[in-house]
C-alpha cells in the first residue's frame, strides 16, 4: 500500500499531465462525431458575451456590403411579390390556410471561421428566441448549416464546412439526390457523393436542398457543379460544387423551424 | 511576488483576449493562424511549482478551446508542452538553467528562438494533428504546422522583445 502512494507521490507530476491529456483527447474525440454532448463550446455566458461585444465594434466595418446584399434580395422578393399578385383571385380567401410548415427567424453571425477542418458559426440568437438543435440555418444566397447547441441568448452552427455533418441534396432538373460532404480543401467547394450514375449530369447545373431530411424545406440553393467523376466503383458520381455563398463573408441569416419536424420523426421512428 | 501575481494573470487575461477576438481571425493566405497564447507558457516563471504550471496551462488551452469551439485540442497541446517544458529548457539554456537563474530578459538571443522555437513546433504538431484527426491527411498537418509556426515564432519573438524592453526600466 505505502508503495502505491509512494509510487504516486514521486510521479505526480506525470500522472497529473497525464489525467488533463486524457480529458482533453476525450473532449477533442467528442468533437468530432455529430451531435455529441459538447461541453466546451461558445454558446455560453462569457464567450458568448465577448463576442457579443466585439460585435457591436466589428459590424460597422462590413456595412456597406451587407446593405447591398440585403438590397438585392429585397429586389428578388419584391419582384416575386409583384408579379405572383396578377395570378391571385382576390375574392378568394383561403381562411382553412393557416398553418405554415415552416417558421423563420433572422439573425446575425458573431463568429464565423472557416480555415479548420470542422467549422462553426456563432449566432445572435438563443433559446429566449426559441431557437433549438437542428434547425436550419440560410442566407439570402443558400444554405449555411445546422443549429448545434444553444444557450439563452445564443446559438452555435456546424456550418457545410465541416467534415462530420452530411446534408441531403439533389440535382435541381431531375430528383437525383445524394450527401454533401466537405473534403477540408477549399471554402468555396463542398463535394456531392452518392448520385447514381443514371442521373444526367453536366457542368454548370444547379444542386439545391432535397427537402428529404426534416431540417431543410426542399429547393434551397446549395451552388453549381463544378467538376464531376465516376467514383473508383463506376456506380456514383463524385460531383465538385463550387457555392452560391461567399462563406468567408456571412452576416445576415435565417432560421429555419420545420414545425411539422416531431410529426414526421415520429412516423419514421414507427415505421422501423 | 504580488505583483508577479498580477502581472501573469493580466497577461493570461490579455492573451486569451487577443488570440480569439484578433489571431485567429488573421487567416492569412486563407488558412494560416498564429498562435501567440503559448507565450504564456513560455514566460512562466521557471522556478515555479510544476503541478500548479501545468494545471494553469491546462485551464489557458481549455478557454480557448471554448472560445474557438474546437474540443480539447488547444488544451491538449497546451498542457503537452507544460509537462515538456523543463527538457526544452535544458537543451537550450543547457548550464544556465541547472543552476536555476534563466531570466527570459537577458539570455542570449539564439537560445531564446531555439527555446520558443522547440515548443512552437511541437504544440502546432500536436494541435494540427488532432483538429484535423486523420492520419491519411499527415501532409495536411505538416504544412499547417510548418506554416503556422514560423508566423506563431515571428510574432511571439516581437511581442517578448517589445515587452522585456519597457519591463527593464
Amino acid at each position: 500500500m505505502q508503495q502505491i502512494v509512494n509510487f504516486i507521490l514521486r510521479n505526480k507530476t506525470f500522472l497529473l499531465f497525464a489525467l488533463l491529456l486524457f480529458i482533453s483527447v476525450i473532449l477533442t474525440i467528442q468533437s468530432h462525431s455529430y451531435h455529441r454532448s459538447r461541453f466546451i463550446n461558445s454558446a455560453n455566458f462569457l464567450s458568448g458575451g465577448v463576442y457579443n461585444t466585439s460585435n457591436t465594434v466589428s459590424d460597422y466595418f462590413g456595412l456597406k456590403e451587407q446593405n447591398e446584399l440585403l438590397q438585392e434580395e429585397n429586389n428578388i422578393l419584391k419582384s416575386i411579390l409583384f408579379n405572383a399578385e396578377k395570378n391571385i383571385d382576390s375574392s378568394f380567401i383561403d381562411s382553412l390556410n393557416f398553418k405554415n410548415h415552416y417558421k423563420f427567424t433572422t439573425a446575425r453571425v458573431h463568429r464565423n471561421s472557416y480555415s479548420k477542418t470542422n467549422n462553426i458559426l456563432l449566432l445572435n440568437k438563443g433559446k429566449n428566441d426559441s431557437i433549438k438543435q437542428d434547425f436550419g440555418v440560410v442566407s439570402s444566397k443558400g444554405i449555411i448549416g445546422i443549429i448545434e447547441k444553444t444557450n439563452a441568448n445564443n446559438a452555435t452552427v456546424l456550418s457545410i464546412l465541416n467534415t462530420t455533418s452530411s446534408i441531403s441534396a439533389q440535382l435541381k432538373k431531375t430528383n437525383h439526390f445524394g450527401s454533401l460532404k466537405w473534403d477540408g480543401l477549399s471554402p468555396n467547394n463542398i463535394q456531392l457523393s452518392e448520385i447514381p450514375k443514371i442521373a444526367p449530369v453536366a457542368l454548370g447545373d444547379t444542386i439545391v436542398t432535397s427537402g428529404r431530411s426534416s431540417i431543410f424545406p426542399k429547393d434551397i440553393p446549395v451552388g453549381i457543379i463544378s467538376n464531376f467523376k465516376l467514383d473508383t466503383a463506376e456506380n456514383y458520381y463524385e460531383i465538385e460544387i463550387s457555392l452560391f455563398n461567399d462563406m468567408t463573408n456571412i452576416e445576415h441569416v435565417y432560421i429555419i423551424e420545420n414545425k411539422d419536424a416531431k410529426h414526421i420523426k415520429n412516423l419514421l421512428d414507427k415505421n422501423e | 511576488m504580488n505583483n508577479l501575481l498580477s502581472i501573469h494573470t493580466v497577461r493570461f487575461v490579455v492573451l486569451i483576449l487577443l488570440q480569439v477576438l484578433l489571431f485567429s481571425n488573421i487567416n492569412f493566405m486563407g488558412y494560416i493562424n498564429p498562435y501567440p497564447y503559448v507565450l504564456f507558457i513560455f514566460l512562466f516563471p521557471v522556478k515555479n511549482n510544476r503541478m500548479v504550471f501545468i494545471l494553469i496551462s491546462f485551464l489557458l488551452g481549455l478557454f480557448i478551446d471554448m472560445f474557438l469551439d474546437s474540443g480539447g485540442i488547444h488544451a491538449a497541446a497546451a498542457v503537452t508542452i507544460a509537462f515538456i517544458r523543463p527538457a526544452a529548457l535544458k537543451f537550450s539554456f543547457g548550464a544556465v538553467y541547472d543552476h536555476q537563474a534563466v531570466k527570459f530578459n537577458n539570455v542570449d538571443f539564439g537560445q531564446r528562438v531555439t527555446y520558443i522555437s522547440i515548443l512552437t513546433i511541437i504544440h502546432h504538431f500536436i494541435l494540427f494533428s488532432l483538429e484535423i484527426f486523420n492520419f491519411s491527411k499527415i501532409l495536411l498537418v505538416l504544412q499547417n504546422t510548418l506554416f503556422s509556426s514560423i508566423f506563431t515564432i515571428i510574432l511571439c519573438l516581437l511581442i517578448s522583445i517589445i515587452f522585456s524592453g519597457s519591463n527593464k526600466k
